[in-house]
């Protein structure tokens, strides 16, 4: 996946050597770094790398509506809550009785139900939202994100609130689930899976629809495309994914709460995307993985590390253009 | 559900509008003018209601703690626009998002390090605090009658203020086409940063009439914020009217689904499963009113007549 750095044809290959190198470095690190750590003896990177590369999942497939569609999502955060509850619902069944439909400990069921799910709720939400542009796509995208976060948040049943409490993972056959390296290397199959069909897409016939109808709508519909529709594919299988990687996250975390749809939630998402950068599928991945490190600093620093970080996005949008794979970018055409 | 319960479901539901329309006027002109989106609209009702609460202590009366804590809340709105908001006019949406969302974080934490993290609450004075006979037989606070009475002059007020006055005149213009009047020799950029300050007072008062009710609460401000957006999508973004008739219609619908959903839902289903479900869709209820309503209108209900 040589060319996953750049979607620009004229000029890409100068860019590309900085930037996909600076790819394979990472994703290398990811996978060497946390298990070494891990195996030294300490546990505590290891679940911090769980989390990012989760997190990772669903940053990339939020660039791919968002960077690539030029859909602005303010609530992807909302799929992966559902694609937890789509782990934890089945599993308190299992322990709880009632619903016998849906009781059961299964991964792979569990996987299922979180993509169909997700695909569901993001085709009946995105059929509403892209019939709208611009700000009014923002600004319901986010009302459907709390929708679905308040309709949790009513549930006694499964915790309110308080969310809700899992005792035992899935069960995925040849997967020890409770073996942190076991689960964290499932986490690094799927992302590598993720980003490799990310790429597949974004530079396909179908993606390239995609990315014309964010340059110029006008002209892809004279050229014939229904471009609503192939946006709402593109919503579909971003929804999807990220769904995926919320029944991965509920897992992790093996508590499941509303907060993890908050839109504060879609809200770093989407900053994870524009630190990395849009117009690389990686991108979002380094996006997440400085949004993991500055939360690990500044919280070792202070409890309020929410205002540094606050002041660091906004200097990030005012003086920061096209993220940090624009940075490299630029550095490769001006090394090149 | 006898009617006096539902005469009083519907002034708290008229109380809840016009809160909202105070939020939803002030993001709407900053929408409609500067095609500005400000996600944290919420955290100047959230200083507001600090204000109003510190100043209501140092004076010792509510009425003197609003009336001051009103400029206040326009200092901090005009800080914040010529510190931040300004730079952003020139940038798409995707960036106004993401540093308002920054300043969210930051206005949290601030209040949160300047008033410590318990919420305060505001004491009413006593003419305010008791309660009224509307009808032989229904009693209702006197001081969300103020709040509804209030909410209406200040929406009358706005009326005025954008169809009778020069400023009003300079804001529709400005909504309509704002090279052309920047052309005519207006500064667009002062008139930009008045109705910021404008939209800033206009949520910190609903916040500072709340507060007695509420309490002052860090992130009281970014949950009703979406509810918020919701009022302005409904209405059509950038429509005076629209925010005014969709506020009280939304604060009807969320106030009377979460009383009455239930027993409504018991004409039709077991009481078991009303219980259950009721929560959850009235929660979702005016989610809902907005799917409907985009599915039908995707511009909103009266989307103004320019852009």
């Amino acid at each position: 996946m040589a060319d996953v750095s750049t979607t620009d044809p004229a000029g890409g290959a100068r860019k590309l050597s900085v930037a996909s190198w600076f790819m394979v470095a990472c994703l290398v690190a990811l996978a060497v770094i946390p298990v070494a750590i891990y195996a030294g003896g300490n546990a505590f990177w290891l679940d911090i790398a769980t989390r990012l590369v989760v997190l990772s999942i669903a940053a990339v497939s939020l660039n791919l509506i968002l960077g690539f569609g030029g859909m602005v999502s303010f609530g992807h955060a909302a799929y992966l809550g559902i694609g937890a509850y789509c782990v934890g619902i089945p599993t308190y069944h299992a322990l709880f009785g009632e619903f016998e439909l849906i009781a059961t400990n299964s991964g792979i069921f569990h996987v299922i139900l979180a993509v169909i799910v997700s695909a569901v709720f993001a085709l009946i939400t995105g059929a509403i939202c892209l019939r709208t542009k611009g700000v009014y796509f923002i600004m319901i995208t986010m009302a459907f994100g709390q929708m679905i976060f308040y309709l949790f948040v009513s549930l006694e049943t499964y915790g309110a609130d308080d969310g809700l409490v899992i005792t035992s993972r899935s069960e995925i056959p040849g997967i020890d689930m409770d073996n942190p390296l076991a689960f964290y290397f499932l986490c690094y199959g799927s992302l590598l899976a993720v980003i490799y069909l990310v790429h597949r897409i974004v530079n396909s016939r179908f993606g390239m629809v995609i990315q014309g109808a964010k340059g110029n709508e006008d002209r892809m519909r004279s050229l014939g495309y229904s471009t609503y529709v192939y946006r709402l594919a593109a919503y579909v299988i971003a929804g999807a994914i990220c769904g995926y990687a919320g029944a991965l996250l509920g897992n992790f975390t093996s508590f499941i709460s509303p907060d993890m749809m908050d839109w504060a939630a879609s809200g770093e998402l989407m900053f994870m995307v524009i630190l990395g950068g849009t117009s690389m599928v990686f991108g979002p991945v380094i996006g997440a993985a400085l949004f993991l490190l500055l939360e690990q600093l500044l919280s070792a620093f202070t409890v309020h590390w929410h205002l540094p970080f606050g002041i660091m996005l906004i200097l990030t949008v005012l003086f920061v253009k096209g993220g940090i794979s624009g940075l490299l970018a630029r550095m490769g055409r001006s090394n090149g | 559900m006898d009617a006096s319960l539902v005469l009083i479901q519907f002034l708290n539901g008229m109380q809840l509008g016009v809160l909202l329309f105070l939020l939803a006027s002030g993001l709407t002109l900053t929408f409609g003018i500067m095609d500005f989106v400000n996600l944290a609209h919420g955290s100047l009702y959230m200083i507001g209601a600090f204000f109003c609460a510190s100043l209501t202590f140092w004076t010792g009366s509510f009425v003197w703690g609003l009336l001051l804590a009103i400029p206040c809340t326009a200092l901090v709105g005009l800080a914040v626009e010529l510190s931040v908001i300004r730079h952003l006019y020139a940038r798409d949406h995707l960036d106004h998002v993401l540093a308002t969302f920054g300043l969210i974080l930051c206005f949290d934490t601030l209040t949160q390090l300047i008033w410590g993290p318990e919420g305060i609450s505001v004491p009413l004075p006593d003419v305010l605090d008791g309660q009224v006979t509307l009808l032989p037989g229904i009693v209702f606070p006197t001081f969300r009658l103020v709040i509804i009475l209030g909410g209406l002059l200040v929406a009358g007020g706005l009326y005025w203020l954008v169809n009778h006055t020069k400023l009003g005149m300079l804001i529709r213009a400005g909504a309509s086409n704002r090279t052309m009047v920047g052309a005519l020799g207006i500064d667009i950029q002062t008139l930009f940063t008045a109705v910021f300050a404008l939209g800033a007072v206009l949520a910190g008062l609903a916040g500072m009439l709340i507060a007695p009710i509420t309490e002052a609460s860090i992130g009281m401000g970014n949950e009703i914020i979406i509810t918020a957006f919701v009022v302005i999508i409904v209405g059509g973004i950038g429509s005076m009217k629209g925010a005014f008739i969709a506020a009280l219609l939304i604060g009807l619908i969320d106030t009377m689904g979460r009383s009455f959903l239930d027993d409504l839902f018991k004409l039709v289903m077991s009481t078991e499963a009303a219980e259950t479900s009721a929560p959850a869709v009235s929660a979702m209820l005016i989610y809902i009113l907005m799917a409907v309503v985009l599915a039908i209108r995707p511009q909103g209900l009266f989307p103004p007549k320019v852009r």
